[in-house]
């Protein structure tokens, strides 16, 4: 039973992970960047709450908009702001340009919030379920299924919908696409609206299981989503949910039986291990490169 | 010799005489007792730095590959290093005890450079700078988990040999190799490689056992920083070589111009002087440096970004990247 529980936690876990690796791997496989900044978008969420029911006191659904807006927003400006000039740079100028903005909104909260942990409000309700002897947390049962009906109507929205299919056809070609008639500007700016609004979802879950945000909360669970991302191969959303689960479930057992400082490393660990066998991850496409 | 090959001796030699300059200045400063004791205390993290700075820009600016990793080897120089002294302090001498500890530092650095590189270097751009900041973490929480070197209480007992003439001769050897490094054979293979890698790759180069040199080199001066870092301070813990550290290093470089080796020595001054001497500016000091990276970046990725620079006397920063993006001829630009 322990190890059921222990399983249920870090699929808890994993789903958030998953919720972040989504955003990370829609805005690589479209942009071709890794957006360092993504894991404080997290961070955003979570403050945004913590102001508007804490101090504010908005009832909870207000907030959760807020919360998903504010991100949104936030994305998609920094995306015009600091992305879209850099657009035909280097990798290695938007990359840096990437972690400036990480800080920038780091020690933006800091100046505003102050180093110390704020208290995350209650927003869920609900008493823990039991299952015979197995019990779990109501935020976990909550996460757990959000994330599921999130996953599914992404997939349909990728899949089904014309601005999915633009989304799809400017991560394999962007001339192409721009020839058939597609807005390459504003395909990219609707995945950083999306890949944003998941972070927000990702921030109140997380808050909700920790308890506590800081101005540095956002990195840690967003470069072990980007861990994730890459495990289930960049670029490809079925992908970035089942390296997020697999990822989850891996530092909740690592916590529970081998140590639990030991437990990031074991995590990043995983990822080397994963470049050098299967580089591409486990769903990733081979790309061939060109001369 | 050639004609690149001479503006790239006088630049060197220019470098060596800024860097001569200012030490000759603060030795008199010192010496009359015109510094306080509070400017002396940070001449020795000033020197490990540029150090570091300068190792890191041989990694992004000459091998043009992001490394988040840097603060992790520093940490193992610093450990191999600490440890080596604080067992050895009742034998040796200070005058050989704290070479020998630098050295050590440095190969055992060397040594997880060339363990993290071996798989990590197969990849490039932002997968190499994950995995290399996964590789930092990594280091960082097994040294809290060792029994060995204090675990999160720190190490203890290191007997405090850094100085600043010490700091000073240390920067002048990672210069003298470093500089004298890129304008090698070697290290213009490595800028071939940087500018176009299968186009270096036609010519000859072997492109993963230059990417492993650079990035031991880089490793390996990093550690001897560690070495020094170790020195100076009563106690070591590994929580200040997180990957804050490494991206603080970037920014040194970045500021001071990728690739420009004089560029990163100026900016490590200064942006170590500056929180000291601006006690307000200490609060707002990230921010600053977070806007900073953004519009350095914004301003060389626009042609008239990159004027505005070139006026403004960055000029190696502006010529450099300005030379990457339109593809031209890179040789000689690089000091």
């Amino acid at each position: 039973m322990d190890f059921l529980s222990n399983l249920i936690s870090g699929l808890s876990l994993g789903s958030i992970y998953a919720l972040i690796a989504l955003g990370y791997t829609m805005v690589y496989g479209i942009a071709k960047m890794l957006n360092f900044a993504h894991g404080d978008i997290i961070m955003v969420g979570a403050f945004t709450i913590i102001v508007s029911i804490s101090t504010c006191g908005l009832p909870v659904w207000v907030a959760l908009i807020l919360s998903v807006v504010m991100c949104t927003v936030l994305g998609v400006v920094t995306e015009r702001v600091a992305y879209k000039p850099l657009r035909k740079s280097e990798p290695l100028t938007v990359l840096i340009t990437a972690i400036g903005v990480s800080y920038l909104l780091q020690n933006l909260a800091l100046l505003i919030f102050g180093s110390s942990q704020k208290s995350f409000p209650s927003i869920f309700d609900i008493s823990s379920v039991h299952i015979g002897d197995l019990s779990m947390s109501g935020e976990s049962v909550v996460t757990l299924a959000v994330t599921i009906i999130i996953m599914i109507a992404l997939s349909l929205f990728i899949n089904k919908t014309r601005a999915g299919k633009a989304m799809r056809a400017v991560s394999e070609d962007k001339e192409a696409a721009e020839l058939m008639g597609i807005s390459v500007n504003k395909t990219i700016s609707l995945t950083f609206a999306i890949g944003s609004a998941l972070a927000a979802v990702a921030g109140v879950f997380y808050g909700a299981t920790y308890g506590f945000i800081g101005p540095y909360t956002g990195s840690m669970p967003g470069i072990k989503a980007f861990v994730a991302a890459v495990f289930g191969g960049i670029g490809s959303i079925p992908g970035a949910m089942i390296g997020g689960l697999l990822l989850g479930v891996l530092e909740s057992l690592s916590k529970a039986y081998i140590s639990t400082e030991l437990s990031d490393a074991i995590v990043f660990a995983s990822l080397i291990v994963v470049l050098l066998v299967k580089p591409t991850g486990l769903l990733g496409k081979v790309i061939k490169e060109k001369v | 010799m050639g004609l690149n090959e001479i503006k790239a001796k006088k630049n060197d030699l220019i470098t060596y005489g800024i860097v001569i300059i200012l030490f000759a200045i603060v030795a008199v400063m010192v010496a009359t007792g015109m510094a306080t004791r509070h400017m002396q205390s940070i001449l020795v993290p000033v020197c490990i730095n540029i150090i570091l700075a300068v190792s890191l820009n041989l990694v992004v600016g000459f091998l043009g590959e992001l490394s988040l990793g840097h603060a992790g080897f520093m940490s193992v120089g610093a450990y191999a290093g600490c440890l080596f002294a604080i067992y050895t302090a009742d034998i040796l001498p200070a005058a050989v005890r704290f070479p020998l500890a630098m050295i050590i530092g440095g190969v055992v650095a060397a040594v997880f450079g060339v363990l993290i590189g071996i798989p990590v270097l197969r990849l490039s751009g932002d997968y190499l700078a994950i995995v290399t900041l996964a590789a930092g973490e990594i280091i960082r929480s097994v040294i809290i988990n060792l029994g060995f070197t204090g675990g999160a209480a720190g190490l203890k007992g290191t007997p405090q040999d850094s100085n600043f003439i010490i700091g000073f001769v240390v920067v002048l050897i990672t210069m003298f190799v470093i500089m004298n490094f890129v304008n090698s054979k070697h290290g213009r293979a490595i800028k071939a490689m940087r500018d176009n890698k299968i186009a270096a790759e036609s010519c000859g180069v072997n492109l993963n056992s230059y990417k492993l040199l650079a990035f031991v080199m880089g490793a390996f001066f990093a550690g001897v920083a560690g070495v020094l870092y170790g020195h100076n301070y009563s106690i070591l813990t590994a929580d200040v070589f997180d990957y804050n550290r490494s991206i603080e290093i970037l920014v040194i470089v970045v500021l001071g111009g990728i690739g420009s080796i004089r560029g990163s020595i100026i900016s490590a001054i200064i942006i170590t002087i500056l929180p000291e001497a601006l006690r307000g500016f200490a609060d707002y000091r990230m921010l600053i440096y977070a806007i900073a990276l953004i519009v350095m970046m914004l301003l060389n990725s626009s042609e008239k970004g990159r004027e505005i620079l070139s006026k403004l006397n960055f000029r190696s920063l502006g010529s450099l990247l300005k030379n990457r993006g339109a593809k031209k001829e890179v040789q000689g630009n690089d000091e």
